[in-house]
């Protein structure tokens, strides 16, 4: 039947650009990247050498990656921590109706669609050692200054700082749409019966929320391995390597000292920490739809 | 009784003060940067700090705007968002389209497939693509900016989702009519899902706007590169003359702040329902 195989060389052809895009720019890369990772490239000769992993072996006993890798993890686990559990406390006080609240939802909200670039530029302004608005509230109240993004031993908290202000108001956004398919009778039930803030919060709009609670834990975690303008405005990685992640790493070794082995290598990782993440929230995720 | 209505008056306004000390974290910032924007520099090494303007300074818009090219970093800033808007939403369009309507073998195959794109992020793949665009002599290029963001997982994905959602009856009265495909997706898909179609649009906007990765890693000449690249480079440069760079700041921020305030229901509920179905 020619008109039913028309038909179809039809649907393939809407489907040919997207296709293309992914197999071009998604799919061909990861395999690409995986082969870069197991090999020594010379881009001078253009010549790439089987090296297994020694790459990674290599990498794995540089203290400066540890601590690359170290300060991903550190900055991910508890910049999500944090700000998920504000979140939580701030969508609890502001899930009501009326201007007010709408009003501290938007101006919470609106770091989550300014560029991570301004924010970094804004807060690096307000941390600035001297003059920065931060250390005149401290010696405002008679606190000594701080050094924020300035020594070794703060420069990592100040960008978590900075990502949590950033990322609060989405959290707030996804537990608010969370909370409002919780029953109002459940709740008003419980509250009848005695139950205060505590326990509402641990009995029921904890369990009840568990599916948005462990997606935004999962997306937020995602986002923050990937974590880039802000380092790369505020920090450099520095001082030292006391603020280096794992992308501004690639994007040092790579692209300013052009060890695309080494950036690959690296770049597998992240590529292997965001598919475990996506895996454990899919996994999750399904096991507990019958939950709900 | 008095005692339990007064504790819960007392409640509701201590969590009133709470969210406004929450509030007033995130205007507070933003009320800065544009304070200090208008400053003289004299005037924002000042301690304590002055709550406005001595002076008010608007020539530090004109002044940072002559620092660069700062025309260029913005047209190249809306060519390459609305470039690449443009270019997600063609290709999305007929393929989210066949992928909700139509059955044929492999469907399963390819809407994975196109999808997978959504678990791996760009700084996965951003060495072999380079490799590949330097190959091509793309580097320093519009097209480098552009074309690698062919094929958007996410659009294709809501947009499968939102033209599922069309009855079934809206396409086979058109077929009725002998209307042919494309004027099926033209006039009666795109009008169905268009709270969808400009919503996407929106975000993938707002996305590009504020990229600074890709457009590092890809370009190193200003007539190619954006305003988020722009100011970096202006903070590099400069003597961190800081009522610049935050004059520079409102600058890259303002459309898209505006952009937000004209369409925040839409993006808030666009958030929350993408990011859960």
């Amino acid at each position: 039947m020619p008109s039913v195989r028309k038909h179809n060389v039809w649907i393939y052809i809407c489907l040919l650009p997207a296709l293309t895009g992914s197999l071009v720019f998604t799919v061909y890369p990861v395999f690409y990247v995986i082969y870069l990772s197991v090999h020594q490239v010379d881009l001078l000769s253009g010549t790439t050498k089987f090296v297994a992993f020694g790459n990674y072996m290599r990498l794995l006993r540089t203290p400066d990656f540890l601590q690359v890798l170290g300060n991903t993890l550190v900055y991910t686990l508890l910049t999500v921590a944090v700000s998920c559990s504000l979140a939580l406390v701030v969508a609890v006080m502001v899930n009501r109706p009326g201007k007010f609240h709408a009003f501290i939802q938007t101006a919470v909200f609106s770091p989550h669609i300014i560029p991570l670039v301004s924010i970094s530029l804004l807060w690096q302004w307000l941390m600035e050692k001297d003059s920065g608005l931060l250390n005149g509230i401290l010696q405002g109240v008679g606190l000594p200054k701080l050094l924020w993004i300035d020594s070794p031993d703060t420069a990592l908290m100040s960008l978590m700082l900075v990502a949590v202000w950033k990322s609060l108001g989405f959290n707030v956004v996804l537990f608010v749409a969370g909370m409002q398919s919780i029953p109002g009778q459940t709740l008003e039930a419980a509250r009848l019966d005695g139950a205060g803030p505590a326990v509402l919060m641990r009995r029921i709009v904890i369990p009840l929320l568990s599916p948005t609670l462990f997606f935004a834990l999962t997306v937020n975690m995602i986002g923050s391995f990937q974590v880039f303008d802000s380092v790369k405005v505020m920090t450099g990685g520095g001082p030292g390597n006391a603020s280096n992640v794992l992308v501004h790493w690639i994007y040092q070794t790579g692209f300013e000292f052009f060890r695309f082995g080494d950036a690959s290598a690296g770049a597998v990782i992240l590529f292997l920490l965001v598919s475990l993440l996506a895996a454990l929230n899919f996994g999750i995720l399904k096991s507990r739809i019958h939950y709900q | 009784m008095v005692l339990a209505a007064n504790r819960k008056a007392l409640a509701a306004w201590g969590t009133r003060t709470i969210l406004l000390a929450v509030g007033l974290v995130y205007i507070f910032p933003l009320y800065w940067m544009v304070v200090t924007s208008l400053k003289s520099i004299a005037e924002t090494a000042v301690f304590p700090p002055t709550w406005l303007p001595g002076r008010w300074m608007f020539e530090n818009f004109a002044d940072v705007w002559r620092t660069g090219p700062f025309e260029r970093y913005f047209l190249n800033s809306v060519l390459v968002s609305a470039g690449i808007v443009l270019m997600e939403l063609t290709v999305a369009v007929p393929a989210s389209y066949v992928l909700a309507k139509k059955s044929f073998s492999g469907s399963r195959a390819i809407f994975a497939l196109i999808l997978s794109g959504m678990m791996i992020p760009m700084q996965v793949v951003v060495i072999p693509v380079y490799l590949l665009l330097s190959k091509l002599g793309w580097i320093n290029t519009y097209a480098a900016l552009i074309v690698p963001f062919l094929s958007s997982s996410t659009a294709v994905f809501w947009l499968t989702e939102s033209f599922r959602q069309v009855p079934n009856e809206l396409v086979e009265a058109a077929k009725i009519d002998r209307a042919p495909e494309w004027r099926i997706v033209w006039n009666v898909m795109l009008p169905a899902v268009k709270p969808t179609l400009v919503t996407i649009a929106l975000l993938i906007y707002i996305a590009h706007w504020n990229d600074l990765f890709w457009v590092l890693v890809m370009t190193n000449n200003e007539n190619i590169q954006t305003l988020t690249a722009g100011i970096v480079k202006l903070k590099d440069a400069d003597g961190l003359q800081w009522n610049l760079l935050m004059a520079g700041n409102v600058i890259l921020v303002a459309p898209i702040l505006l952009l937000y305030m004209a369409a925040d229901k839409q993006i808030k509920s666009a958030f929350t329902h993408g990011g859960l179905k």
